[in-house]
């Protein structure tokens, strides 16, 4: 498996994604590829603004689940693989405290319910 | 692509023309002859030039392509490997080009083997012995049928250079055994009902066929047994990395056989004719 290992290792190199537990408040800069009515190719990048509830895998097959509330109070959740292409950064605003590898329990709450403690780093 | 080479000393000599008008190159080519010595076929199967290579399943992960597309690739250690002897229609009956892979200590070996590969020294006693210089004392030998005329050296090394990303390949191996298997596993048979009233009929392949009227049952009729163990082919799958340097190759999807289990990858045998189209499959909205 060392070869395996040593591609992967070439992979995880993403020096715009640190490293990210469940829990964080994160912002995820997208890259969305568009064609437009004229067929022109034009990228631009949206900002998905959310918790991380969780982190799954290693290698080049890992990926985490961003959860934000939409407008009207409807929960959105989506998965990036940590190493594809179409992320172009992630930044961590918020870290919290939690007790679990993964936050299934907010999808069951809403509002003042699903805050998380913040964690005090030095 | 038919031969175009004539036979000597041959009477008519032709060319199979459905072949021809087919298209069909994939099933390889040959000349038939049909004269006072007889009605024949001579069939050269394999490719124009040596095209293959042995190599080592080391496992599967994935890589993203220029859509930004996840891809699932098998990673193969292939190579590298060392001609070690030419077979030609003079000697042989056949062309072909058998490789050998896989360094092993020579205690490994049987001195037939040694011997074989050109590992044993040349002596007054041994006259006759042939050397190989370079070659090491390998592992797995197979054999892969080549056109007469562009035969490499006995000695050569192959590497994983003579495939290129975007080539159609073939990968054998050895599946991996299941042992004796039930219906489910075996055929994919379906499963029965869990519940209303079944005791032991779960995963019980059903009937094996009719009583009147036939009174037997039928050759070939699908049933438990072995599974696994046997030779799979992979078809037409496509060369995603090559690294010559590192001894590396991947093909997008799975291979048959387990890690570290040899495989044989080789130009793919019912490649079609790019036309184009393959783009389309890929591409994501």
């Amino acid at each position: 498996m060392d070869l395996i290992e040593s591609l992967n290792r070439q992979l995880e190199k993403n020096p715009d994604i640190p490293d990210l537990n469940s829990g964080d408040t994160v912002r995820v800069h997208a890259r969305i590829i568009e064609v437009d009515s004229k067929g022109k190719e034009r990228e631009r990048i949206q900002v998905f603004h959310g918790t991380v509830i969780r982190v799954r895998g290693k290698g080049a097959g890992a990926n985490f689940t961003v959860r934000r509330i939409a407008s009207h109070g409807i929960g959105v959740e989506r998965t990036f693989p940590i190493h594809s292409p179409r992320i172009a950064k992630v930044e961590v605003t918020r870290r919290a405290r939690v007790h679990r590898g993964n936050l299934y329990y907010l999808r069951d709450r809403r509002g003042k319910a699903a805050r998380l403690k913040e964690k005090r780093v030095q | 692509m038919l031969s175009t080479r004539t036979r000597e000393g041959r009477g008519q000599v032709g060319k199979i023309a459905a072949w021809e008008s087919t298209g069909a190159d994939w099933l390889g080519s040959g000349e038939f002859w049909n004269d006072a010595a007889g009605v024949g076929w001579q069939f050269h199967g394999g490719s124009e030039t040596l095209k293959g290579i042995l190599g080592k399943k080391v496992g599967m992960t994935q890589v993203f392509d220029e859509q930004d597309a996840a891809v699932p690739v098998t990673v193969i250690e292939a190579g590298p490997c060392w001609v070690i002897q030419v077979k030609t229609p003079e000697q042989d009956g056949y062309s072909a080009v058998q490789l050998g892979f896989e360094k092993v200590k020579p205690a490994r070996l049987t001195r037939g083997q040694l011997g074989h590969l050109g590992q044993l020294k040349k002596s007054e006693q041994h006259p006759q012995r042939r050397v190989l210089a370079d070659v090491p004392p390998l592992r797995y030998l197979r054999e892969f049928r080549v056109k007469v005329g562009d035969l490499p050296q006995e000695g050569e090394q192959i590497t994983a250079a003579v495939f290129d990303v975007g080539d159609r390949v073939d990968v054998v191996g050895t599946a991996k055994g299941r042992g004796f298997a039930g219906g489910i596993k075996r055929h994919n048979f379906k499963r029965q009902p869990k519940t209303h009233g079944q005791s032991d009929r779960h995963r019980a392949p059903g009937s094996a066929g009719a009583t009147t009227g036939t009174a037997r049952v039928f050759k070939g009729k699908r049933m438990p047994g072995r599974m696994g163990g046997h030779r799979v082919t992979s078809q037409n799958l496509e060369v995603v990395l090559v690294d010559p340097e590192r001894n590396l190759l991947a093909v997008r999807g799975p291979v048959p056989g387990p890690r570290n289990g040899l495989v044989v990858i080789k130009p793919a045998r019912k490649q079609k004719a790019s036309r184009g189209g393959d783009e389309d499959d890929r591409s994501r909205s």
